[in-house]
């Protein structure tokens, strides 16, 4: 088992696991990605305040969620990268930060569509919404940066650390709507509480997990392959990559 | 432990001699934001109501950037002399010798801008209660400040074309001062409670003075490696 994780994490190995695994994950995603939307858009009863508004739920939470966890897992390569200067955890923060930020827009730009018609306004200055803007602003900040530097393997140790400040933001969002008088609801299915007696219809629920799984598989495939191109990238000069691609 | 803190000294002695010998530039940061507090009343009607309640909120603000004023050259001469080579070798920890440097430039920038507060406060029609709370908010909250523009001119000091980066870098560390250092003014004013937002700011600035000099001395180390 750990000879295994010691052999994916040598660039090589790695792109040849990530070769095979990816176009099955991204296969799945779509497959449920597809069978969500479906679901969610003609099988789930209609809300009976809110009407056909809160399908956007179907889009908006699986956005979050995966903006915070892209957040913590791109802390957790940070911290690899610096504590053991794994290579492939420096590429990892690089491959994952784009993808988090088009999360967290994503969420911001439904969560601001459904509060139009729901709340009376497109955007309020409330504790989740803009701890959430402020998540936009660290991935955005860790994008920035990654491209400040001429050198890839300074750029990505530079990234790691305002990752790893950076992650004191997560709990934040995440407890913001406990902590303050929020507009914004509560937390409804990512809680323990919430599995043992949902707070949700489950005709509502079950597109929402098909969709949620779907989400984190798309992100895991898009992942992958970004991470491919980074390896790549970083190791153009190497044997590997030349008998790879014969320029 | 002697020889830390006369290491430390020596940083601390070092930053403010440097900035003594060119006053005009130690000068800038509070002459900016005594300028930048008082253009606020002249783009607002005379004698407008609205100006007090959003006096909390203009001195913060304004203290704010104050404060990232000169940030983007904070270690760059450092760098670029030498110098931060030489903390590297030495057996000071470099996180104690960038959190010196650090308090010597609180004493420098925000120091006055404290001094300065009050005159604001008076001129944006804070009353004296809200004024009191004020100070102590950007007493607590200025050094978090500067420290979280350390880290991010840390970050930035090997890349000399990321100056325009710093804003983005900063914005998500400053946030939570801001809006619980102008929140604190904010409930003076209408009479709630000032201990919680107090307390918080409090809570920032113990984390920015322990863990942020570790995370700049990272960067730092990385910027120059």
């Amino acid at each position: 088992m750990w000879t295994w994780f010691h052999r994916l994490a040598s660039p090589p190995s790695f792109y040849r696991f990530a070769d095979r695994l990816a176009p099955w994950l991204l296969l799945l995603a779509l497959l449920l990605l597809a069978a969500g939307s479906y679901a969610g858009l003609f099988i789930a009863p209609a809300d009976y305040l809110q009407g056909d508004v809160f399908r956007v739920i179907y889009v908006h939470v699986p956005a979050a969620a995966l903006s915070l966890f892209i957040y913590v897992l791109m802390s957790v390569a940070a911290a690899i990268a610096l504590i053991w200067r794994m290579k492939l955890a420096e590429c990892a923060i690089a491959a994952a930060a784009p993808i988090g930020a088009s999360f967290t827009a994503l969420a911001l730009v439904t969560g601001m569509l459904w509060g139009k018609p729901a709340w009376g306004a497109y955007w309020v200055w409330d504790a989740r919404l803009t701890a959430e803007l402020v998540l936009l602003f660290l991935y955005l900040g860790v994008i920035g940066l990654n491209q400040a530097y001429a050198d890839a393997r300074t750029a990505a140790r530079a990234c790691a650390w305002l990752a790893l400040v950076g992650v004191v933001n997560v709990p934040i969002v995440h407890y913001s709507v406990q902590w303050w008088n929020s507009l914004h609801q509560g937390s409804t299915i990512l809680s323990l509480q919430g599995v043992m007696n949902p707070k949700i219809s489950p005709d509502m629920l079950w597109p929402l997990l098909l969709t949620l799984s779907g989400f984190f598989l798309f992100f895991f495939a898009v992942w992958l392959r970004r991470l491919q191109n980074e390896v790549l990238l970083r190791e153009r000069r190497a044997r590997w990559v030349q008998e790879l691609i014969p320029s | 432990m002697k020889s830390l803190l006369s290491a430390m000294w020596a940083v601390f002695a070092r930053e403010l001699r440097l900035a003594l010998r060119r006053p005009a530039e130690a000068a800038q940061p509070l002459v900016f934001y005594c300028v930048l507090a008082l253009l606020f009343p002249l783009g607002l009607a005379a004698q407008d109501a609205a100006l007090r309640e959003v006096a909390p909120a203009i001195v913060w603000v304004c203290a704010l950037l104050a404060a990232l004023l000169g940030i983007e050259r904070l270690f760059r001469g450092d760098v670029d002399d030498g110098t931060l080579e030489l903390w590297l070798l030495a057996a000071t920890p470099l996180a104690l010798l960038v959190a010196a440097k650090l308090a010597a430039q609180w004493l420098l920038i925000a120091l006055p801008l404290l001094i300065a507060a009050p005159i604001i406060a008076l001129a944006l029609n804070l009353d004296a209660g809200a004024a009191r709370v004020l100070l102590a908010s950007l007493l607590l909250g200025t050094p978090v400040l500067i420290f979280s523009g350390g880290f991010a001119a840390a970050l930035t000091v090997g890349a000399p074309r990321a100056g325009l980066l710093i804003p983005i870098l900063v914005l998500p560390l400053m946030c939570p001062a801001l809006i619980f250092g102008a929140g604190a003014v904010r409930a003076a004013q209408t009479g709630l409670s000032v201990q919680g937002p107090l307390y918080f700011l409090a809570a920032l600035l113990l984390i920015a003075v322990t863990l942020l000099p570790i995370a700049t001395a990272g960067a730092l180390r990385n910027a120059v490696d």
